[in-house]
């Protein structure tokens, strides 16, 4: 067994034993866990990422309390047995493993994860270490790229050339840990929809630009995430985000890509990519280009406000407060095909090369 | 010249229509709409008229009402009460004769009001069966029994005697009608057992026997041995005369001076208040009433709505009281909680009114259904167009979700609920003649909320406190439920022995549970309860009714 792993049983085996030590003297038993949320990180500029305040959540074991906490014992002994006997369970299979606990059962997912997060929280390490791994799969890659994966049977090298999927594509696996990179590219654009990669890896983008696509799918996933941090500290090569021009491909995917959420913040230093930067579009390449536009929805305007008033990286970022205030003021939004209005191609031909040799128009 | 008809033979056509004619003609109006509600009018008027004169004679009242199937859909109805009984001569008026009676020009609380209820099931029991009436009626020991039969004359609106007898009656003083009519019975929510029932609630002091169609015989004994405090009678308060009845009174008043006249006939006027209301209408205190002219009344109308008058008295008015309504609840329903109140009277129009209201919560009630609504009118209970009706309106536009019921705006509330209500007055304002359904006076309406609401927040607590104890329980049956997963999480985890998980369970069982003292009960305790009672009108519930609002 791995050092890792004996130290994820060992941390288990210690918060029960509390527990347990607590309950035959008839103390009531408590949990402690950073709190998981926006108002317990700070921005640290040096190390690149939201970095937790130390507020922490405890709960006493009560009869509120009791489901959840027995819930609880019963995760970390599933995760347990998962890491002695080097099995996985996805989420939504742990949910299902629930359904033989009678009452302790969870009624829908959401209810497993959020105790999963506890956990992880708790445990100061990531669910993929606990033997839970995400359903959702990660992004896709195409370009100047050799993987290094290994054979699950015979434990052999396995090298993955990303520039020979034609007009298809790698896809991240849900654990990169193992992972090794072969590269000689300038950078890696992270790219939001899977429609403009498509278009960037069938004209063949990589090859002119000699770069790495990698396509996002909305919010980035935690290995999507780690594969990019992997790479680009690895292989010290630039990371650009190519996202829609709104609040949400600005806050909710760069954002979360370059320093991590609220929500995961006990994790976001392994899960972060600090040195991305943001290619666009932003609200000058709006007007700049002048890109068909649609109206801000109300739910933009209060990701503009929520933005602006709580997040301590926006905080940090005066150009971010100026981009989101621009774009509250044009009351529009754009997204990245919107580049088509001006001929298909002319994100390759122009829009694209002109952020690659202007970097004064990217954004921190 | 073809088809033209000329003024005067058109004016052969039109003559007087009768008010026996206008009736016959239109009896839905006066609650004979189908057959079923026919049978309910008949019965209604006769014993709000048995207990009518019952209490204005201060005896306490014994009502006897027998239905007979006679088959295809014929009855015939038996009432007989232990009333004062009825002088001769005035036997045939009152029974066969529309719009005759005493209580139309009194100011007094009474069910009757208009003089139209029982001549108008003796006229459609001749309508639909063409049998007469038969009264019996004695005034008092060593005085004979009157038998009379009779029949409406509908053109002239006048008695048809057609038989007129004494007979031998062993009964010290009282009177019987018996009346065949065509009718249907049905059990149910709007069912003559359940007018009955209510009828008992809100007359305690009243003994029922009821034999129904099926020739069962159910007896609601009476609750209360001592009758209601007598109304009063009362003079018209000025605020609620209209010009027409002031114009009336003028012309047919005794009085010599508009200032006696205002003194004598009206309550609450002094020879003070009618010099200012004549300085009020611009009009000599020194007029003669009789001279009066239609714009001289209009004025004077003016000048009393600009004299400030003290409200009627109150004392004319004879509620139930909060604890006897507040029983009869008891009677009906197996509750959690009980409470009621009787406010104080006030006045519409002149008119003064006491609303009371109770309500009983919880228990064997349904909690996911719109609430039940029971109104009484002077004792009376209305069973019909419970939508149409001001009680309703108030029960609607009051909030009930801050006492704990779940309510959509403008809806019943829904909740395991029965809401009494009753309206006792001089004048209560009905919306038809059937007297169904009480109308929307602004004052009345919110008379009715203030004491709803003052029900509500008595009831609010009692839900609160219900609320916590059954959170309580809840949390306990969550502590029992999940403790012992995690003595089995913690067993798993650490490997622990069988003898330790139990122990885990039992450490956690006294952590958990030491703190929370001892849980208190939800109980149904209810000494008034009658299961007989409650059943009574609720039976056959396919036997829905079909013919009915």
């Amino acid at each position: 067994m791995s050092k890792q792993n004996k130290n994820i049983i060992k941390e288990i085996e210690d918060v029960s034993n509390d527990i347990y030590k607590k309950i035959i003297k008839k103390i009531p038993p408590e949990i402690s866990m950073p709190l998981r949320s926006l108002s317990n990180v700070k921005y640290e500029a040096k190390a690149g990422f939201f970095e937790l305040i130390g507020k922490m959540k405890s709960r006493t074991l009560t009869a509120n309390t009791v489901k959840t906490f027995a819930q609880t014992l019963r995760m970390m002994a599933l995760s347990k047995q998962l890491v002695e006997t080097k099995d996985i369970a996805t989420k939504r299979e742990a949910y299902y493993v629930s359904k033989n606990w009678a009452e302790a059962r969870f009624k829908e997912q959401p209810e497993s994860d959020t105790v999963m997060d506890d956990i992880e929280a708790m445990m100061r390490v990531n669910r993929e270490q606990m033997g839970f791994l995400p359903e959702e799969k990660g992004g896709d890659i195409a370009g100047k790229l050799t993987v290094i994966d290994y054979d699950s049977e015979t434990g052999k090298e396995i090298k993955i050339d990303c520039t020979k999927f034609g007009s298809g594509a790698y896809s991240i696996p849900s654990s990169v840990e193992q992972l090794k990179f072969e590269t000689n590219a300038d950078f890696v654009l992270a790219i939001e929809t899977a429609g403009m990669f498509q278009r960037l890896v069938k004209h063949k983008f990589w090859k002119k630009a000699n770069g790495i696509l990698i396509s996002l799918g909305g919010v980035p996933t935690r290995a999507t995430r780690r594969f990019i941090r992997k790479l680009s500290d690895e292989k010290k090569i630039p990371v650009y985000v190519f996202t829609d021009g709104d609040p949400y491909g600005w806050l909710n995917i760069y954002r979360t890509l370059k320093v991590g959420s609220g929500n995961a913040a006990h994790i976001n230093e392994y899960f972060c990519v600090p040195k991305a930067k943001f290619f666009g579009i932003t609200a000058q390449d709006i007007t700049k280009y002048d890109l068909p536009s649609h109206p801000l929805k109300e739910v933009d305007l209060k990701r503009i406000k929520d933005g602006i008033k709580n997040d301590p990286f926006v905080n940090h970022h005066k150009e971010w407060q100026k981009c989101l205030l621009d774009l509250a003021k044009m009351k529009i939004r754009a997204e990245q095909q919107a580049l088509a209005a001006h001929g298909l191609n002319f994100v390759i031909s122009d829009y694209l090369p002109e952020k690659l040799n202007n970097p004064k128009s990217w954004l921190p | 010249m073809v088809g033209k008809v000329s003024a005067e033979e058109l004016a052969k056509k039109q003559r007087d229509i009768g008010v026996g004619e206008f009736f016959a003609k239109n009896r839905h109006l006066l609650g004979f709409d189908n057959k079923r509600k026919s049978l309910m009018t008949t019965i209604k008027e006769a014993v709000d008229n048995s207990l009518d004169a019952c209490e204005e004679a201060r005896i306490l009242p014994e009502i006897i009402v027998e239905v007979i199937d006679m088959g295809n859909d014929r009855f015939k109805i038996i009432i007989e009460d232990n009333g004062p009984g009825i002088v001769k001569a005035q036997i045939p008026k009152i029974f066969a004769k529309l719009l005759y009676g005493s209580k139309f020009h009194s100011m007094k609380q009474s069910r009757g009001q208009q003089g139209i209820g029982i001549s108008a099931s003796v006229m459609y029991g001749q309508l639909t069966t063409g049998r007469p009436a038969k009264i019996t009626s004695t005034i008092g020991e060593g005085k004979d029994a009157h038998y009379y039969e009779l029949k409406i004359n509908t053109q002239k609106n006048a008695p048809e005697i057609i038989k007129d007898d004494i007979v031998d009656w062993a009964k010290e003083h009282g009177t019987k009608i018996e009346i065949d009519i065509e009718a249907s019975y049905h059990k149910g929510l709007q069912s003559i057992d359940e007018y009955l029932k209510q009828t008992a609630i809100s007359n305690p002091h009243a003994t029922i026997i009821y034999t129904n169609p099926k020739a069962e015989q159910i007896i609601f004994p009476r609750a209360a041995n001592s009758l209601p405090a007598e109304p009063k009678e009362i003079k018209p308060h000025p605020y609620g005369v209209e010009l027409g009845i002031l114009m009336r009174m003028m012309k047919y008043s005794q009085e010599k001076t508009l200032q006696q006249f205002l003194t004598t006939e009206f309550s609450r006027v002094g020879a003070g208040t009618a010099k200012q209301i004549c300085e009020n209408s611009a009009l000599l205190p020194k007029t003669k009433p009789t001279k009066m002219s239609r714009d001289m009344a209009e004025k004077l109308m003016e000048g009393i709505k600009k004299t400030k008058l003290i409200n009627p008295p109150t004392d004319c008015i004879s509620p139930i009281g909060a604890d006897l309504l507040e029983k009869g609840l008891r009677k009906e329903i197996n509750a959690e909680f009980y409470a009621s109140v009787s406010r104080a009277p006030v006045v519409y129009r002149g008119n003064p009114f006491a609303i009371e209201a109770a309500v009983a919560y919880g228990g064997e009630q349904k909690g996911d259904d719109a609430i039940r609504l029971v109104r009484f009118a002077n004792r009376v209970p209305l069973l019909f167009q419970q939508g149409a009706c001001a009680v309703t309106k108030s029960v609607v536009t009051t909030g009930w979700r801050s006492y704990g019921m779940n309510q959509s705006s403008g809806n019943m509330p829904i909740g395991p609920c029965t809401i009494v209500v009753h309206i006792a007055s001089v004048w209560v304002p009905f919306t038809s003649e059937s007297k169904e359904a009480i109308a929307h006076y602004p004052e009345i309406i919110k008379e009715i909320k203030l004491a709803l609401q003052e029900i509500g927040r008595k009831l609010a607590s009692y839900v609160r406190k219900r609320k916590n104890i059954s959170d309580e329980a809840k949390k306990r049956s969550y502590i029992e439920k999940y403790i012992p997963h995690v003595a089995i999480g913690l067993k798993e985890i650490l490997k622990l022995k069988d003898s330790e998980e139990s122990n885990i369970v039992h450490m956690l069982e006294e952590i958990l549970e030491q703190k929370r003292g001892k849980l208190e009960e939800i109980k149904v305790v209810n000494e008034d309860y009658d299961e007989e009672f409650a059943k009574i009108g609720k039976e056959d519930p396919e036997d829905k009714g079909d013919d009915d609002e």
